[in-house]
């Protein structure tokens, strides 16, 4: 029996009713083999209210091959529960939660089957943030440790709470949902396709031009549209100025939680330079305006090219510097190694993504593994590191941003200014009763926007995914018996999305 | 002195601002800030007692007498008499306690830790104080601070070598007592790593501007005595070990700050126990030297 419907990162959009309905037994137990397998990660998973109950989709990835196979399933209405996922491969448990909390599905034998994110539609409106329960051990010799949910600083709010024995820590639980804004719910009631991409652009303020990107993705493949080299050319630059600004911050994030300004003041004063030039090119600093779907308002020209060209290459040749002198700090060394290890097997168990995965020696580089617009022209090798630790993390960063400065170099080299481009086209109708999904690497890691058309061909179901969502899990394995006081260098290491996870 | 105690920490920013390439704040912003907190009220937890606001007077009390006892070069300090210095190690442990009791009393688990990391770190350099005091006073055979320094003219040369290293010993010490990079940093918000920071969190106001004051008090202390050490070697008048008090350790910490990490925080007791180690050596050696041996 066909399980899965197979397709890829650049097809069209997928008509509904050639996704296969399945048993859940079999897909269950299907999935219980496959994933042990790791080509393959889970890209997406969530229910959709039909008339006869819940209609679940399932997206998985194959890392080898660049397939990406869909599924569906409907279960029996009066079903008891579904069998949990996650008591297997771990890597399910958001989105088991986010359903048992949505629709009070009980899955059986889930082993943490706690609110994900109090979404104002939650099914159990008496479980609140207050009554969040907590893991606790009891011991004499033990403490607890609240931190926020409102934290010191400008970052935003999450609850995090220790168990440490002394200085060390147990464990470690993170509790969000406090940003939650229902991001998904609002793209569906705001059917203007400009208001959907200003929504998908503030999913995340910091994957401004990723999440851009990934809705722009969804709506051209509903839409039947190919972007032109060009216009390809241009999403590329943008999003790796975006990797280039966020992982320049990082790495001076990390420099000021160990009070070295050097490396602090150094780093600021590239990532400013970085994104000023992306307001050079398109009057915001953090890329926000450049992605449209089906076009462009920004389009580049020779003077912008130029402009580019030459900030960019200043930053990476004094990026280039204070790279060296890094991995030489003997005392920045003895902070950053051998902390805050997340081995490659638990990278796998908990379906990390991204940076925080490559860290980890584990290859989750969507521009390597399922590319799309013009990662498909340049054969991207994916930066791997094996020691799985919080330098490890600060050492992909710093490869990455001279890998994108290199990427941005090719792409302004191929960019034939003055070639139309169209303008955005809001208007396109889009192909009815469709499931269109877009995969696209953010400098966080993967991003997985999905959308279900209705028979008229507007958007009944938004879904997206923020690789925050897999990665909050690795940070709390991450802190696990290190000092408490190294907590903040481990976060800044992965430096994930409160509000991507919360949408 | 007083001069020494309100500078510190303007050439610290200043020197720290020089090193990242910027301006700089004002030189004397901090006395206004602290000005500013000295008008406003303060506002207190809930949860505290009567000993979480005794706890800055005592902080501010301890410190400003030992702050007292404490010549420069060759003028005489306000207070004295035999075996003070002593009483100055103990006036500045019982500020110590009583701020850390003042953490305890609020129940945050912040301060908590925060009070638990002070107690450790301030029982280990202890020793390395009174070392250090031990040395000074074993070139002159006198216990008060006014005495040896004003006896300290008639020094050999051969001691030179060791009062330097005495004066190392002290500038240490103080940015092991003043929270400074590599052992705590003054300038994070990060709860979790703090260690002298995170005990006044609670505090406002008036409050905090005491303990403010007490640090730059206790930091005075610190550097005049290293200052005095080298003064002793050099050229004893005050006009030279002022300025010496002011420049080495706010340079010294400035440069610290901008070109090191902190340390892991398990990493400080190493770190503390190496002066300790070092005073130690010193004092060994003193006494060596005074008593002519011949190794």
């Amino acid at each position: 029996m066909k399980l899965y419907h197979i397709t890829d990162n650049r097809a069209t959009a997928v008509a509904i009713k050639d996704i296969p309905v399945v048993e859940y037994v079999d897909l269950y137990n299907d999935l219980k083999e496959r994933m042990n397998d790791v080509r393959y990660h889970v890209g997406h998973y969530f229910a959709v209210e039909i008339e006869q109950g819940l209609k679940f989709y399932m997206i998985l990835l194959d890392d080898k091959t660049s397939e990406v196979l869909v599924t569906s399933f409907v279960p029996d209405y009066y079903a008891e529960g579904l069998a949990s996922l996650t008591a297997i491969h771990p890597q399910f448990h958001p989105f088991e939660r986010e359903m048992h909390e949505l629709y009070g599905i009980p899955f059986d034998s889930h082993p943490w089957l706690k609110p994900l994110r109090f979404s104002h539609d939650r099914r159990d409106k008496s479980s609140t943030m207050d009554s969040y329960p907590f893991y606790t051990i009891e011991g004499d010799e033990l403490h607890e440790v609240n931190v926020g949910p409102i934290h010191a600083g400008i970052i935003e709010p999450g609850a995090f709470r220790f168990i440490c024995d002394g200085e060390q820590v147990l464990h470690l639980e993170i509790a969000l949902g406090y940003q939650h804004r229902g991001v998904e719910g609002e793209i569906v009631r705001n059917q203007n396709r400009l208001r959907q991409t200003l929504i998908a652009e503030s999913i995340a303020g910091d994957t401004a031009v990723g999440h851009a990107t990934a809705y722009a993705e969804v709506v051209e493949k509903l839409a039947g549209k190919q972007a032109s080299k060009n216009l390809n050319l241009e999403r590329m630059i943008a999003i790796e100025l975006e990797r280039i600004a966020m992982h320049l911050a990082d790495t001076g994030a990390l420099a000021t939680d160990i009070g070295f300004q050097l490396y602090q003041v150094a780093c600021e004063a590239l990532r400013t330079v970085t994104i000023n030039t992306s307001q050079a090119w398109c009057g915001n600093r953090f890329g926000k305006s450049v992605i449209r779907p089906c076009g462009s308002n920004h389009p580049l020209t020779a003077e912008k090219i130029a402009m580019i060209r030459k900030n960019i290459a200043d930053v990476r040749r004094r990026y280039n510097e204070v790279r060296d002198d890094i991995l030489e700090d003997k005392t920045l060394l003895a902070r950053f190694d051998q902390c805050g290890l997340v081995p490659k097997s638990e990278m796998i168990r908990i379906g990390g993504v991204g940076q925080a995965a490559r860290a980890s020696g584990l290859l989750r580089d969507l521009r390597a593994t399922h590319p799309w617009g013009y990662y498909t022209e340049i054969k991207h090798e994916a930066i791997l590191k094996h020691e799985c630790d919080v330098m490890s993390r600060l050492a992909t960063r710093m490869d990455e941003v001279l890998q994108s400065a290199d990427y941005i170099e090719k792409a302004l080299a191929e960019y034939t200014p003055g070639e139309n481009i169209p303008a955005p086209d809001y208007e396109a109708p889009l192909a009815a009763e469709s499931l269109s999904f877009s995969l696209v690497e953010g400098w966080r890691g993967e991003i997985c926007h999905v959308a279900l058309t209705d028979d008229k061909g507007n958007i009944a179901k938004y879904k997206i995914k923020d690789p925050s969502l897999h990665n909050w899990l690795g940070l709390a394995i991450a802190v696990r018996s290190e000092g408490i006081s190294d907590f903040p260098i481990n976060n800044k290491s992965f430096n994930l999305s409160y509000c991507g996870h919360d949408l | 002195m007083v001069v020494v105690a309100l500078s510190i920490t303007g050439v610290i920013n200043r020197t720290r601002a020089l090193l990242a390439g910027r301006k700089g704040i004002r030189f004397f912003q901090h006395i206004y800030n602290v000005r500013l907190q000295l008008q406003k009220g303060a506002v207190y937890s809930t949860t505290t007692t009567a000993l979480f606001r005794i706890a800055p007077a005592v902080y501010l009390g301890g410190a400003l007498l030992a702050f007292l006892f404490i010549p420069v070069a060759d003028l005489e300090p306000m207070l004295s008499f035999h075996g003070d210095i002593i009483l100055v190690a103990y006036l500045l442990a019982l500020s110590r306690v009583a701020i850390i009791l003042a953490a305890l009393d609020t129940g945050s688990s912040f301060e908590g830790m925060g009070a638990a990391r002070e107690a450790l770190y301030g029982a280990l350099v202890e020793p390395a104080l009174m070392m250090g005091l031990a040395t000074l006073a074993l070139f002159c055979g006198y216990s008060s601070f006014a005495d040896i320094f004003s006896m300290a003219q008639e020094l050999d040369m051969n001691l030179t070598i060791v009062l330097l290293m005495v004066a190392y010993v002290f500038v240490v010490i103080m940015i092991i007592e003043a929270g400074r990079v590599p052992v705590d940093d003054p300038k994070t918000h990060l709860e979790l790593t703090m260690i002298h920071e995170v005990m006044c969190l609670d505090y406002s106001g008036v409050d905090m501007a005491f303990i403010h004051i007490a640090g730059w008090l206790k930091n005075a202390i610190f550097a005049v005595i290293a200052a005095n050490a080298i003064a002793v070697a050099v050229s004893f008048h005050w006009w030279f070990a002022v300025p010496m008090a002011i420049i080495i350790t706010g340079v010294s910490i400035g440069v610290v700050e901008s070109l090191r990490a902190r340390n892991k925080l398990s990493r400080n007791i190493t770190y503390i126990l190496t002066i300790v180690a070092m005073s130690a050596l010193v004092l060994l050696t003193g006494f060596l030297l005074i008593q002519n041996i011949e190794i």
